[in-house]
């Protein structure tokens, strides 16, 4: 099974989860990368990013009101 | 009403903020507060340490209501779309140094990042400097993101943690009505515990109810668009994304023409409100802003509307912004009309070097 990258951006202050996502894409030129983060500032901030960026991302909210984020291309 | 509202989130939501801002912040001014003052969170921060008996100076006392509609905005906003999360644990110590190291390079420069633009709006070109300092801070804080630095995770915190800011804010507007006073010294002063100024900018403001509506607005717009002024010159800058950028560009123009239509566009250098034109620190007292700023995750504004969002470590960021603009009037660090404080220059390299010793070896510490 394929493993798919994580990056757990719970609880970090703005920009670090978007910078975080930002390093992680440039390093993938496709495939899927899940993030995690628990305010909707920080998944609107890493959604926007993916986006642009040409990557389609799925949004899971999680019980205990975090977003699971899977991003895709 | 939630789908009108959705608007707020789109790419227009920062834009309407920045708008909204940049006609209330000169209406303000045209009922009453200072010039180019309608909205300064650090001017604000100063006058509420004034009121609140931390520094003595007469003429900058004063429970501003803008700050408190800010918070309780926020929060009512937070509140109606489920983003009320209590939270804290992000380094608040740390945070709540940054916040007096802001205070004091904003207090230097005679502004917040939100004052830098309305100053530029008003025609007040000593903002230029100031800004172009604002910008230098933020690409230095972004030198030290890069390079790791983290202030670290905060963590979920019991519901009432969440609730200690607005219930404070709900304090001081108590404070600001009932005006408490217990009595006079020997000379006739009144020894508080709540001080307002007779003459100067603290004596300067619009109607309480006013000014109230206004920061409820402004603060419940702010917390769905998650507007941010010193987000949108790092995001520009770091990430390429104008999202908050635009907000900026919209609260400058918004303000300018107001102004221009309330005739208060006065430009140049010298005589402008509340203002000194010493470039040199008025550059460096708001690159020490900016850095504090971005090293905390956000400008003056957004650390009130996330302290309504029940972020404590957003609160001990603002309470060190009101603590630091008292240690900047008792130690003569703030700046006045006439030019800098007599020990605000050597503050703010002192500021610059503490800001740098965060930014160079303050790191997520990793589980054991």
């Amino acid at each position: 099974m394929k493993t798919v990258k994580t990056i757990d951006a719970r609880g970090l202050s703005c920009p670090q989860p978007a910078m975080l996502t930002r390093q992680a894409l440039q390093r993938m030129s496709s495939g899927s990368l899940e993030v995690l983060v628990d305010s909707g500032t920080s998944r609107d901030n890493v959604t926007r990013l993916a986006e642009r960026a040409g990557w389609r991302v799925q949004i899971h909210e999680q019980p205990d009101g975090s977003f699971r984020l899977v991003l895709e291309k | 009403m939630s789908s009108a509202l959705r608007i707020l989130t789109s790419r227009w939501g920062p834009i309407i903020t920045g708008a909204v801002v940049g006609v209330v912040a000169p209406i303000l001014v045209k009922q009453g507060n200072p010039g180019n003052m309608g909205i300064c969170v650090a001017c604000f921060s100063r006058d509420l340490a004034g009121a609140l008996g931390l520094h003595q100076v007469s003429t900058v006392q004063y429970i501003r209501p803008e700050i408190i509609g800010f918070v309780l905005g926020a929060m009512v906003a937070a509140l109606l779309f489920a983003e009320f999360r209590p939270r804290t644990g992000s380094s608040p110590l740390l945070r709540f140094l940054l916040g007096m190291l802001a205070s004091v390079g904003a207090l230097v420069f005679l502004g917040c990042p939100w004052r830098a633009l309305l100053r530029l709006s008003g025609g007040d070109w000593n903002a230029i400097a100031g800004l172009l300092g604002l910008t230098a801070g933020i690409i230095l804080g972004i030198v030290f993101l890069r390079m790791g630095f983290s202030l670290g995770r905060s963590r979920p915190a019991p519901q009432a943690l969440g609730w200690v800011m607005p219930v404070l804010m709900i304090v001081l507007l108590v404070l600001l009505i009932a005006a408490p006073q217990f009595g006079r010294d020997a000379n006739g002063k009144p020894t508080g515990p709540i001080f307002f100024s007779a003459k100067g900018p603290g004596s300067q403001h619009a109607p309480i109810a006013l000014s109230l509506a206004a920061g409820l607005v402004i603060g419940f717009l702010a917390q769905r668009s998650r507007f941010c002024t010193v987000g949108a010159i790092r995001d520009l800058i770091l990430l390429r994304d104008s999202h908050l950028f635009n907000g900026v560009v919209a609260l400058v123009a918004a303000a300018f023409l107001t102004n221009l239509a309330l005739g208060q566009f006065v430009a140049g250098f010298k005589n402008q409100p509340i203002a000194h034109s010493d470039g040199l620190w008025n550059f460096g007292g708001m690159a020490l802003a900016g850095l504090a700023f971005t090293l905390a995750g956000g400008c003056p504004g957004r650390q009130l509307f996330l302290s309504g969002e029940g972020d404590a470590d957003a609160a001990i960021f603002s309470l060190g912004m009101i603590v630091g603009a008292g240690f900047a009037h008792n130690f003569s660090l703030a700046s006045s009309a006439a030019g800098p404080g007599a020990y605000g220059p050597a503050a703010v390299v002192v500021g610059l070097i503490a800001c740098a010793i965060i930014g160079l070896t303050v790191r997520e510490a990793k589980a054991a």
